[in-house]
């Protein structure tokens, strides 16, 4: 839930949190964030001093771990007046369990907190915080959009996007019957429990299929790859994509896992 | 019960290729969910409710011992008997004594998740006494010598003409062409062979939803009638409960019923609804003469200093089962005791120990739907991941995993490291992937690639890109 923002500077120095999957493995998403937020009014920076948000670590119960990259990524984002990611789950980490992750530290407490105020994942930054309500956009195809849980549960992340995707020319949307369950990535889990991960994905590409959508949407990487993986191998043909992408009106590169 | 909550994997892939599990967890994933909602936004005020439930059971929880207290003072007022217990065999020994004194032989019973922890039929049948399950879904697994799959729909996991076998291979009496393919004919023939075990059972046995202090009740419900008749019937009522279960007064058991229904299955109350006080009253038309109740800690009490208090807040009511993804994919039998789902990920490690019950807060993706419609609000995702904490202390998560964590945070604390490492290890892929885009095999990552394909990256990481783009030039 995005809690009231200080007032907001005309033209706020945003830095792009890139995210360690969009860095790696879909650079298009980080320009395509990028592009939506200075067509938003913000003057955009991405330090060089970030890597990860730590939630690997965290989620394992490691939280020494955790620590240890959460302060480089702190320190590197202070001095900005919003942090935007486009991940509701990285952001979720930022601005749900670094307050928690820093609870029992004195020093180092009031700066997560500090941070998490002002974090953002970037749909919802775009519209809540800039007021964005229409893109320029087009693209002919009938979309599912995934709710991830993070982004979902921990950050109110639903109508944003929705309301976005309304504006893009040629787009039709259609909601599955379970947008709002997990697809079963979950961070390490999907690795550790493969089979109960691929059980859940399962659900989750048979609701995409009864949708007859031709494209499926979301706002975060881990979810996106796994459920392309998923359909790539159970050979649908549906193209995956993070919604950015779509908003930016970016989608020459090929679809997550191709087509 | 035996647990096989260490061998959660094999469990979850036996469920995995249950095609008859696969269809009842379908149909249960369809309907709770639904019906739950539907009923939370018939009431304007659910969400208010949850919180007065929640604050009833916190205040309960910093009272424990006084409200318990006051609960003894009641019932043994009211002419019953409350036995403390520590564990489950002092439960079970207790529970036997006094079987044994009234010289019970058969015991009948309806629902208790606190009898299965117990495991007092096994206990009760080895010497000597014959416990019936009356409720209908305990029946069929109790016939099967089952455990329940879930903590409000035991047999949830099994279909009409599983059902329907098991009924014909024990009621021998029963003729070929009796049709058993309707729930009203299970429930027919369920009831007729149920009848006279009502009738001449010596000792009942209940769970309870709640234990009111004020007055000394305990609080059952069903939508089947029949702990009514295994309390009103037998000379004898016991009681099992957990410590956990008090509510100070009448009415703020009200209160926590509103909500309990309706996040179990939807109904805005159960069919029926009953408050024991004790035993038979002079000029009671009916009721037992002896009224116990097993008061069980087995664990609990100790929590009360933890970070897994808020646990106890549980009434139970499955809608954590009802929504989770992995309970959805692999069932109650999966998490290997008599819990499941996440609050029974949350509790069997309390009550197991982590050795046996490692895999339970690790198997969950931590989406959060739990906690979004726990009428308690209970924080089931954090309360996994300080499992998780637990877990890494204790030092019963792989080497593996805890030195390829360690090195990834070594190089994730330097972005610079972090660069030279990855960058050429994406490029190489991108470029190794081709046309399609991804992979179907790639060596570290056999747990993706058995049944997923991996995509490939594009093959430059975002901040080279960056940074040869003019874009890069303002470092800060």
């Amino acid at each position: 839930m995005p809690a009231s923002p200080p007032p907001a500077p005309i033209s706020p120095k945003v830095v792009l949190f890139v995210t360690c999957l969009v860095d790696l493995m879909r650079p298009s998403v980080g320009f395509a964030a990028v592009k939506l937020l200075e067509d938003a009014g913000c003057r955009v920076e991405v330090p060089s001093a970030q890597t990860c948000c730590g939630q690997p670590a965290w989620n394992s119960g490691d939280s020494a771990d955790a620590a240890t990259v959460a302060r480089g990524l702190i320190a590197a984002f202070e001095p900005f007046d919003y942090v935007v990611a486009p991940s509701g789950s990285c952001a979720g980490m930022i601005r749900v369990h670094y307050p928690e992750l820093f609870a029992d530290d004195p020093d180092w407490a009031p700066r997560a907190r500090a941070l998490a105020a002002k974090t953002h994942e970037l749909i919802s930054f775009l519209v809540d915080v800039r007021g964005l309500t229409r893109v320029a956009a087009r693209l002919a195809a009938t979309a599912f959009y995934h709710d991830s849980c993070s982004g979902l549960r921990e950050l109110g992340v639903k109508r944003q996007p929705r309301a976005l995707l309304a504006t893009v020319a040629g787009l039709e949307l259609r909601e599955g019957r379970e947008a709002e369950t997990c697809c079963g990535f979950g961070g390490l889990f999907c690795v550790k429990y493969p089979d109960v991960s691929t059980g859940i994905a399962d659900v989750k590409t048979a609701d995409i299929a009864a949708t007859g959508a031709d494209l499926v949407l979301g706002g975060d990487m881990g979810c996106l790859m796994n459920i392309a993986g998923r359909l790539r191998r159970q050979g649908s043909t549906a193209a995956v994509r993070h919604v950015a992408e779509v908003l930016a009106d970016v989608t020459a590169v090929p679809p997550i896992a191709g087509t | 019960m035996d647990s096989t909550a260490r061998r959660f994997e094999d469990n979850a892939r036996t469920a995995l290729d249950s095609p008859t599990l696969q269809a009842a967890l379908a149909k249960l994933a369809d309907g709770f969910p639904r019906r739950r909602r539907e009923a939370a936004e018939r009431l304007p005020e659910f969400e208010e409710l949850r919180d007065a439930a929640r604050a009833i059971k916190e205040h309960v929880l910093d009272h424990l011992d006084l409200y318990l207290e006051t609960f003894e003072r009641r019932v043994t007022e009211n002419g019953g008997e409350v036995h403390w217990c520590r564990d489950a065999q002092e439960a079970r020994e207790t529970i036997l004594d006094i079987c044994r004194r009234v010289g019970a032989r058969t015991v009948t019973k309806s629902k208790t998740m606190i009898g299965e922890e117990i495991a007092i039929n096994d206990y009760l049948e080895e010497n000597g006494i014959r416990p019936v399950e009356t409720d209908l879904g305990e029946y069929i697994i109790q016939l099967r010598r089952e455990p329940p799959s879930h903590i409000i729909a035991p047999a949830i996991h099994l279909s009409l003409g599983e059902v329907a076998e098991t009924f014909r291979k024990s009621h021998t009496h029963l003729a070929p062409e009796r049709a058993l393919n309707e729930p009203d004919a299970l429930l027919a023939e369920a009831r007729a062979k149920l009848r006279p075990d009502f009738l001449t059972a010596d000792v009942g046995i209940t769970g309870a939803n709640m234990l009111i202090a004020e007055t000394g009740s305990n609080v059952l419900v069903t939508n089947e009638g029949n702990a009514d008749l295994t309390h009103t019937l037998p000379r004898v009522h016991i009681v099992i409960a957990s410590i956990e279960k008090i509510v100070p007064t009448l009415e703020d058991a009200t209160t926590v019923l509103r909500v309990l229904a309706r996040s179990a299955t939807g109904q805005d109350v159960t069919v029926y609804t009953s408050f024991c006080s004790g035993p038979r009253r002079p000029g009671d038309p009916d009721g037992p003469d002896e009224y116990h109740v097993v008061l069980l800690d087995n664990g609990r009490a100790r929590l009360l200093e933890t970070e897994f208090r808020d646990i106890l807040r549980c009434i139970r009511c499955g809608a954590c089962l009802n929504h989770c993804p992995v309970y959805r994919a692999v069932g109650g039998h999966a998490y290997g005791w008599v819990y499941s789902g996440p609050m029974g990920a949350v509790l069997i490690p309390a009550l197991l120990g982590t050795h046996e019950a490692r895999h339970l807060p690790n198997a969950s993706t931590l989406c959060g739907r739990c906690e979004s419609v726990c009428p308690m609000r209970i924080p089931l995702p954090r309360m996994l991941r300080a499992w998780r904490e637990r877990l890494h202390r204790e030092r019963r998560t792989g080497w593996l995993a805890r030195i390829g964590l360690a090195a990834w945070a070594f190089v994730a604390a330097r972005p610079r490291l972090y660069r030279r490492l990855t960058a050429p290890l994406v490029r190489a892929l991108g470029n190794l992937a081709g046309a399609r885009r991804r992979f179907r095999v790639l060596p570290f990552l056999g747990g993706w690639t058995a049944t997923r394909d991996f995509p490939a990256p594009e093959g430059e990481t975002f901040m080279t890109l960056w940074a040869e783009s003019d874009r890069g030039r303002t470092k800060p």
